[in-house]
């Protein structure tokens, strides 16, 4: 502890010694130190344990990683370096109530967002009764006007959703960022589970921890709910740009989960609007993608000519209805990051509920006093690109530097559209085994909703880390870990 | 359950680069043990290896730089290395399909070529490190084996294997025979007894010969051994047998009407040595028969592609 302010702090022995509690909300520890009732287990093992112990079983659950494969590539430094995603040893705990505040407001999330990518496709209800502007829309680099007018399958537009989802100083979970597109990290999820159940067996019993093995059926079944032939058994197969993606390692877990073919570009080929994979047998129809290639990738014939990775003449066997996509085409009009402001409207305008879970104040740069403020402001807010994820085109201002600040100036005042800034949050955070002690890192969590015939959310997701002492990164490209996310039963 | 083309081609690839690897192992730890006790004749063993392996490097190399060119490097294709990694690379292409132990155990293999050094090998023990190696690649056999579907994928791996075995024991009996063309078919070998049992051994031969002709060793008992012998698994008749027997599989799988051509070419091949008799074969030439199996063999790979794997695909579409 750094902070000794109070008596219970001194009683800590040695694995404690580093940690940190003051200025962010502590999953583990209250402000005056004590152990939150649910972290007592945790803790209680923590102290009993040598620090050799947990050093082996932090070994040994790298080795798995490693022997296993589970791991995602760097683009940038070396083509295709593989690494494991770095596993903290020690779970992150959601209470059951906690638990039940996230599940209903994902799914009220969930909700009106399918409901908004259909309007904006079709009758744009909103923009004319003035609850987004259209300018906004229609400057979306991701709208797909391609789209207008496509009735896709059971009006389903997203059907796989990873939420980011931040606890802020007050305690409360806000939105941070909606994943519409291509969400990945699931697969990680999966694995931190099976690796935990290894690394403390006991204690995971004795904490009575939801389950989130059904993954995989669900998220089947969630694509069977697409299929747009009703009358046969329906081929659904997930596509992948292969092995030199980032997350090859999770599309190939993903298939093997649900006993569906991994399929790439290459191997399906369109004829008369019917979509078919080439197999040793011959050709073979396809009904459902689940897709993990970006729209600009699908079809060469529409979207970027140069690609490789899609089908030429997959939008107009899309359009036929001969085949669904999951998620469809142009959401992400829906995860731009100046649409997300509108996100408490948007829940109003079309559930006439309030968002059950708040976003994070964000500011327009399109927005002439708004941006005037964020210029002045920019050594102590979060810029952010629109369209970006993964931790890229961002600039922290409290972790920059005169010319980074310069020039992400320039930029804003060049494009005001492509950016947005927030106010720097203080993210949770959450003990975190560091070399031989028990150290707080910012800590975020990425819960996975998935929407077919009914809103499944498994229960927990990625818990992110930051792994370097003081970071708010908690990318995987950008030097962030993951850890094991407890939702207890009741 | 149907299969992908290209996950068939990869698995098919996979399985001969595995082949290749624990070939091309055996064959250098082989001659690093025999330099210990004929050293003279080392050269023309390196020579012969080289011409056994279609491979050429580009300067003069003593044994250390040879074995590590064969080995480690990993800009040479066909080195040790270079096979491993283009397995494992194939794997990862379909690790959906294969079981995961499978995945692990090249996965591992792959790792430990990337950690060792030939500096490490060379001084202590190469023999420990070759060994390891030809382990892993009948670990991954057995593993395949108990561990994966025997279906259609299982299929493509049977012939993988098979196909790069005949092509390399092809290789390796015609660049010997041609090597030693003067040595009489019918007696027992007197000199060079050493270099009879390396070709052997090189094909894991040695015991099972010896229990079927005694330590005898004459040419044309070897050449019967390693060409037409039923029973033996590196004999190039037992490894056709089984690429047939996984081509006649793969055609029940598939309910293919192509498949024919192939079965054909393949069956063909069968026919030359199930009825092919030694005396006959060394009359007309051991090496003319070998270049026959080895353009049936082009063709056989080329029918499997015709089939399996880039057919046009207009003749399934109406």
């Amino acid at each position: 502890m750094k902070q000794s302010q109070s008596q219970s702090l001194q009683t800590f022995s040695d694995p404690f010694t580093q940690y940190d509690i003051v200025g962010a909300f502590d999953e583990m520890f209250e402000a005056d130190g004590s152990v939150r009732s649910h972290y007592q287990g945790i803790f209680q093992r923590l102290m009993e344990l040598p620090a050799d112990e947990l050093k082996r079983r932090q070994h040994a659950a790298d080795v798995s990683f490693l022997n296993q494969g589970i791991t995602f590539t760097v683009y940038g430094d070396d083509e295709g370096t593989e690494r494991i995603f770095p596993y903290d040893l020690l779970p992150r705990i959601i209470t059951s109530a906690e638990w039940d505040i996230i599940e209903r407001g994902l799914t009220q999330r969930i909700t009106a967002l399918n409901l908004f990518l259909k309007d904006i496709y079709h009758d744009a209800k909103i923009i004319r009764d003035g609850v987004v502007p259209g300018d906004l829309i229609y400057s979306c680099k991701y709208y797909r006007r391609q789209m207008r007018g496509v009735r896709v399958p059971g009006d389903i537009y997203v059907s796989v959703v990873g939420t980011d989802l931040v606890r802020g100083a007050d305690g409360y979970f806000y939105v941070l960022e909606d994943n519409l597109r291509v969400p990945s990290g699931v697969s990680y999820m999966l694995a931190n589970r099976q690796v935990m159940k290894y690394t403390f067996p006991r204690l995971f019993t004795e904490y009575g921890v939801r389950p989130i093995d059904h993954y995989g059926q669900a998220l089947l079944s969630t694509m069977r709910a697409l299929a747009p032939r009703r009358q046969v058994e329906a081929n659904i197969v997930l596509l992948s740009p292969g092995v030199f993606n980032s997350a090859y390692f999770e599309h190939a877990f993903l298939a093997r989960q649900m006993g569906i073919k991994l399929v790439e570009g290459r191997d399906l080929l369109v004829h008369d609007n019917v979509l078919y994979m080439r197999t040793t047998s011959g050709l073979q129809r396809v009904d459902v993608i689940y897709r993990r290639v970006d729209d600009d990738y699908l079809d060469p014939l529409v979207f970027r000519s140069d690609s490789m990775l899609g089908v030429p003449g997959l939008l107009n066997v899309y359009r036929a209805g001969n085949v669904a996509l999951a998620n469809a085409i142009g959401t992400g009009v829906a995860d731009d990051k100046a649409v997300y402001s509108y996100v408490p409207q948007i829940i109003r305008y079309y559930l006439g509920e309030d968002a059950i879970l708040p976003n994070v104040e964000t500011y327009l740069m399109t927005n002439d006093v708004q941006r005037a403020y964020v210029l002045e402001n920019l050594n102590k807010l979060v810029v952010k690109a629109v369209g970006e994820s993964g931790g890229y085109g961002m600039l922290i201002g409290t972790h920059s530097t005169a010319e980074q600040r310069e020039e992400f100036r320039q930029r804003i005042i060049a494009d005001p559209r492509n950016y947005i800034a927030q106010p720097t949050l203080a993210l949770s955070r959450a003990p975190c085994f560091i070399e031989d002690q028990v150290e707080a890192r910012h800590i975020d969590l990425r819960p996975y909703i998935l929407y077919g015939e009914r809103v499944t959310i498994v229960p927990g997701g990625l818990t992110r880390v930051a792994l370097r002492r003081g970071s708010l990164v908690v990318n995987s490209s950008q030097g962030g870990g993951s850890k094991d996310t407890w939702v207890l039963m009741d | 359950m149907t299969m992908l083309s290209r996950v068939a081609d990869t698995l098919y690839w996979m399985s001969r680069y595995l082949e290749r690897a624990e070939h091309t192992t055996r064959l250098l730890d082989l001659q690093l043990n025999m330099m210990l006790e004929s050293p003279a004749s080392a050269e023309l063993r390196w020579q012969r290896i080289l011409d056994g392996l279609w491979v050429k490097p580009s300067e003069a190399r003593d044994a250390y730089t040879m074995a590590e060119w064969l080995t480690f490097d990993a800009s040479h294709e066909s080195s040790i290395f270079s096979c491993i990694v283009s397995a494992r690379e194939n794997a990862r292409y379909v690790r959906e399909q294969i079981s995961s132990e499978m995945w692990e155990q090249v996965n591992l293999m792959a790792l430990r070529m990337r950690q060792s050094t030939i500096d490490e090998i060379w001084n202590d023990q190469p023999h420990e490190f070759f060994r390891a190696i030809k382990e892993g690649c009948h670990l991954f056999q057995g593993i395949t084996d108990s561990t994966m579907n025997h279906g259609e994928g299982w299929q493509f791996i049977q012939l993988g294997r098979y196909l790069e075995r005949i092509h390399a024991t092809a290789r390796l009996l015609d660049v010997h025979y041609a090597a030693f063309a003067e040595t009489p078919f019918h007696q027992t070998v007197l000199g060079d007894t050493a270099e009879w049992i390396g070709l052997l051994k090189s094909c894991t031969a040695f015991e099972a010969y010896c229990k079927v002709y005694t330590a005898d060793l004459r040419p044309g008992r070897i050449a019967e051994f390693l060409l037409l012998n039923a029973e033996f698994p590196h004999s190039i008749r037992f490894s056709v047998h089984c690429a047939h027997a996984a081509l006649l599989e793969l055609e029940k799988f598939t309910e293919s009407k192509r498949a024919r051509q192939v079965n054909r070419l393949v069956g063909r091949l069968r026919a030359l040595l199930d009825y092919g008799q030694i005396d006959e074969i060394m009359g007309g030439g051991l090496g003319s028969v070998l270049i026959e199996v080895d353009r049936v063999l082009d063709l056989i790979h080329d029918a499997i592609y015709q089939t399996y794997i880039t057919y046009p695909a207009d003749e399934f579409v109406s």
